[in-house]
């Protein structure tokens, strides 16, 4: 469990988490970045920029 | 002896979670993460123990310049640096394609409003006006009539980079509702989805949705001239269907696949650990 850092909502994760992983907060719906695993730690994820895609 | 895979990527989206799970699946297989955000290359000095990397990036400039700094310092790639380089930019794609003559629609490329404008008008309207690397449908604009043109291209050249005042202009192409992308791994296209959409933007990113589309034979041999049209690999090719048979629409070098899977029954994170192993122990070049 982590605590979303845009609602202060709860966020609950799996133990296959890894870093660097993009999530969503079930309760703001914002798009968090997985930080850390050990511990949990979550970030706002970054915003997309023009070269992103496929 | 364990396989080294050197895995590049930046957010880790669903699938580079079930590429990672696949990987892990695999007996004698390590895989080292490798964050673009963090790494530092020193060139002519790196020395890395990979047998492949496998990039899954989400910025296309990080992709290209990565890959090249990877096989500069001896690692092959899957894809090359010469694929991204080709499918990462729009007119490369068109150049490459029509090089091998695999069929795409009406492309004209211009680099002033008013060259743009003349072209325009030359091709007829409705036309799509696409900026040469981008990606999920954005910034693409459907051009109607003169009167948008003009809009459409001042707006580009005031508010946009230069890279906005290169034109690449397509002719529109009425999809009635779907298209198709197919997945093709080396030389097998293993599965392809019709996507639907109501407007005329079918990105699964935008909201289109996938059904299974049958692998008919035109398909399949389509789809592999694509890829090798722009290097091989593992691509994800779009593709119209007209009148006039199946048109290749853009040729996608890190592809997104999270969608595909349950439509088409196919494993496509299995074929593409698959392949990258081969690439690894040298069975095939990637």
């Amino acid at each position: 469990m982590a605590e979303c850092p845009i609602c202060g909502g709860t966020v609950n994760l799996g133990e296959d988490t890894v870093e660097g992983e993009l999530i969503a907060c079930a309760d703001c719906g914002a798009e968090l970045e997985v930080t850390g695993v050990n511990p949990l730690t979550l970030a706002e994820a970054p915003k997309e920029e023009e070269d992103w895609g496929e | 002896m364990s396989i080294q895979i050197g895995f590049l990527h930046s957010l880790i989206r669903p699938e580079e979670k079930m590429l990672l799970k696949e990987f892990q699946s695999r007996d004698g297989v390590e895989v080292a993460m490798i964050d673009d955000r963090k790494v530092v290359y020193n060139l002519g000095k790196d020395s890395f123990p990979f047998d492949v990397v496998l990039e899954r990036c989400i910025n296309h400039s990080r992709a290209l310049h990565a890959l090249r700094l990877f096989e500069c310092a001896g690692i092959r790639c899957v894809n090359s640096a010469k694929v991204a380089s080709i499918c990462g930019d729009k007119i490369m794609t068109s150049i490459a394609l029509q090089e091998h003559k695999v069929p795409q629609p009406e492309v004209r490329i211009a680099f002033t409003e008013e060259s743009t404008l003349q072209a325009i008008e030359g091709m007829g309207y409705p036309v799509v006006l696409k900026p040469a690397v981008g990606s999920w449908g954005r910034l693409l604009s459907k051009v109607n009539d003169r009167d948008a043109a003009e809009t459409v291209l001042e707006h580009k050249v005031t508010l946009g980079s230069y890279h906005h005042s290169i034109f690449y202009i397509q002719k529109y192409i009425d999809k009635k509702g779907r298209d198709i992308r197919s997945f093709v791994v080396g030389e097998e296209c293993v599965a392809a989805i019709y996507r639907y959409s109501e407007h005329w933007i079918t990105n699964t990113a935008r909201g289109g949705t996938a059904e299974n589309c049958p692998l008919a034979d035109e398909l399949k041999e389509l789809s592999v001239r694509a890829a090798r049209a722009v290097g091989g690999g593992i691509v994800a090719v779009d593709i119209f269907e007209t009148n006039d048979g199946l048109l290749v629409n853009e040729v996608n070098y890190t592809m997104e696949f999270r969608n595909s899977i349950g439509p088409t029954g196919v494993n496509i994170p299995q074929r593409i650990v698959d392949y990258v192993l081969r690439v690894a122990k040298g069975q095939i070049r990637g």
